[in-house]
């Protein structure tokens, strides 16, 4: 279970507007991008979000650019969670795969406003705002794997530890 | 039950006698593509503690995005490019200047049909146009690729574009797909599989459908599949890396859904700031003032584009205050329009044409938009602080109707205007 203050955004909110096309091959650290995310969509979000915030937009956040970036950012800025209406599915699997939670949420979102403070139960799968319980469906087996083992690159390292004689 | 291509192809990879919408397949692609982001992919890939890559003849490394070098820290990344390359003796490098790695991998055979292409790019989706499954991937899983050649994929649902008609010049592909995404939005096929077809399709030729393809990204899908056909076949047979075998869906599919489209009654499109699914008819922008008019990109940077454009340009000149830049998507179609005589015209009409690449498409360099200037391009994105400054806008286009634009200085419908060098 996890508790944060609410950032709320609408739909389509795309790549460039997390993590801007003119720093995608700058090498930065995850703490550099932090700085940048959500720069050209909400100027404020770098200067306030506080470890533990939860991001809730609408429909196919993340569209656009492949850019790992994009959730890096979000995740290295201290977002616990990202609830969305849908999820652009590069940017679904580049969370995962960043160890960044993500939850699809088809009900809710519109009642939830910005600075309000939601919990989200993993096991229980609900999102729960001013008391009032929005279902979300489970992640599948393979994918929560990949979460539970905090990213792609932990849970490889860890099946390719596993595969040696 | 009858099998989408989608699910044809990716049970065929699976090793299964069929698979399931939703179904997740664990899948070794035939091909995987990554471009300048490999600097970065190298360094994830070293955190596996792996020495090599496994199978490196599979991957496809294709410098493009911000080519030549415009700063140090590009370059540093191209050098790294280069040592990890030679160093994993991967052979399908493709180095500065050879092309859009969306055109270099169909140019060069890597994008057969009945393929499975995976790539950490969005637009990886332009192959579907040869009738491969392709999909983008992000960077951490194209360095879990190097390391074990495998990933997890779901089985999507697939939709079925039915497009009658015929086009009618200088009506483009890229005007059908900004018509269809911006009818079903951003997200209208998102986690789609999406099959072209239709007598439009057919008649179209390969350069067409691989605008269709690239574009499925933007409307959410997954891949954007068509049937590889007579045209398909003829351009890869000096090209093919490998054996294909074609892979076609069931005439019983199941389609979650199925949009009709008839091409004989569409007009030009533009795509207006800042989404691509702000699309509207040429006639309700007409006469909007731009400052830079792009010609190129993986979306529309081919030799029929160029062609295209050519004839809007030709004994022309760039109205006062516009730029234009032209980048040809390879080196192959930059020599095959020197050779028509295209470069010429552009150079004349006061064009600036720029070496293959994806240029100021990604705002990285070669020609980013200062805050209040407006660009009209026929590239497939046009997010806030895409180009340059988020203070910039952009429009996305057809070839015809960028040239045309770029010649009055407005956003102009190219079926108003005189072509062919009269006026």
């Amino acid at each position: 279970m996890i508790e944060g203050k609410v950032w709320k955004y609408g739909d389509d909110v795309n790549t460039d507007v997390i993590f801007a096309g003119k720093y995608t091959y700058k090498p930065m650290t995850p703490a550099e991008m932090a700085e940048h995310a959500l720069e050209d969509l909400d100027p404020t979000f770098a200067k306030g979000v506080k470890p533990g915030d939860i991001l809730v937009a609408g429909a196919n956040f993340g569209c656009g650019s492949s850019r790992e970036q994009a959730a890096t950012c979000i995740k290295a800025s201290g977002v616990a969670a990202v609830i969305a209406v849908t999820f652009s599915r590069i940017f679904f699997r580049n969370a995962i795969n960043e160890g960044l939670p993500v939850v699809e949420l088809a009900d809710g979102t519109t009642m939830i406003a910005k600075d309000d403070t939601i919990k989200i139960d993993f096991e229980k799968g609900v999102v729960i705002h001013n008391g009032k319980e929005y279902r979300f469906p489970a992640l599948p087996k393979e994918v929560l794997a990949i979460l539970n083992d905090g990213g792609l690159i932990p849970h490889v390292k860890k099946a390719l530890a596993n595969a040696k004689p | 039950m009858g099998q989408t291509f989608a699910q044809k192809v990716l049970a065929k990879k699976a090793g299964l006698p069929s698979v399931a919408v939703g179904q997740i397949v664990d899948v070794e692609p035939d091909f995987c593509l990554s471009h300048d982001n490999t600097a970065a992919i190298a360094k994830t890939f070293a955190k596996f503690g792996v020495e090599k890559v496994k199978n490196p003849e599979r991957f496809v490394i294709v410098l493009d995005h911000t080519v030549p070098a415009s700063t140090e820290e590009y370059a540093k990344g191209h050098k790294e490019i280069r040592e990890f390359v030679a160093k994993q003796g991967i052979k399908a490098f493709y180095d500065a200047g050879v092309g859009i790695c969306h055109q270099v991998l169909p140019e060069m055979g890597f994008a057969l049909p009945g393929s499975l292409v995976l790539g950490s790019d969005s637009h990886t989706t332009a192959y579907g146009a040869l009738g491969a499954f392709s999909a983008g991937v992000g960077r951490s899983e194209m360095a879990a690729l190097y390391a074990t050649s495998r990933i997890w994929l779901k089985t999507p649902a697939s939709f079925k574009i039915e497009v009658v008609g015929k086009l009618k010049e200088p009506v483009t592909s890229k005007d059908l797909v900004l018509k269809i995404i911006g009818d079903i939005g951003a997200d209208g096929a998102l986690y789609k599989s999406v099959e072209y077809a239709g007598e439009a399709i057919e008649a179209m030729s390969l350069s067409s459908r691989l605008v269709l393809s690239n574009m499925a990204v933007e409307m959410g899908a997954k891949n954007g599949y068509c049937a590889p056909d007579k045209k398909t076949f003829a351009f890869l047979e000096h090209r093919a890396v490998a054996e294909y075998t074609p892979i076609y869906p069931d005439a019983e599919a199941v389609y979650e859904r199925t949009l009709g489209y008839d091409a004989s009654k569409l007009g030009p499109q533009v795509a207006k700031p800042h989404t691509v699914d702000n699309v509207a008819p040429v006639e309700e922008v007409e006469g909007t003032k731009i400052h830079q008019a792009l010609l190129g990109t993986c979306t529309n940077g081919r030799l029929e584009d160029l062609r295209l454009a050519a004839r809007y340009l030709e004994g022309k000149k760039i109205a006062k205050g516009v730029r234009m830049i032209v980048l040809p998507a390879s080196q192959e179609v930059l020599l095959e329009a020197l050779r028509g005589g295209l470069i010429e015209i552009f150079v004349r009409a006061g064009a600036m044409v720029l070496s293959p690449g994806c240029g100021p498409c990604l705002g990285a360099h070669q020609g980013v938009l200062a805050a209040g200037e407006v660009c009209i391009s026929t590239a497939n994105r046009n997010f806030q602080g895409r180009m340059g400054s988020s203070e910039a806008s952009t429009y996305l286009a057809s070839p015809a109707t960028v040239a045309a634009s770029a010649v009055a200085g407005v956003i102009t419908d190219p079926r108003k205007v005189g072509r062919g060098g009269g006026a």
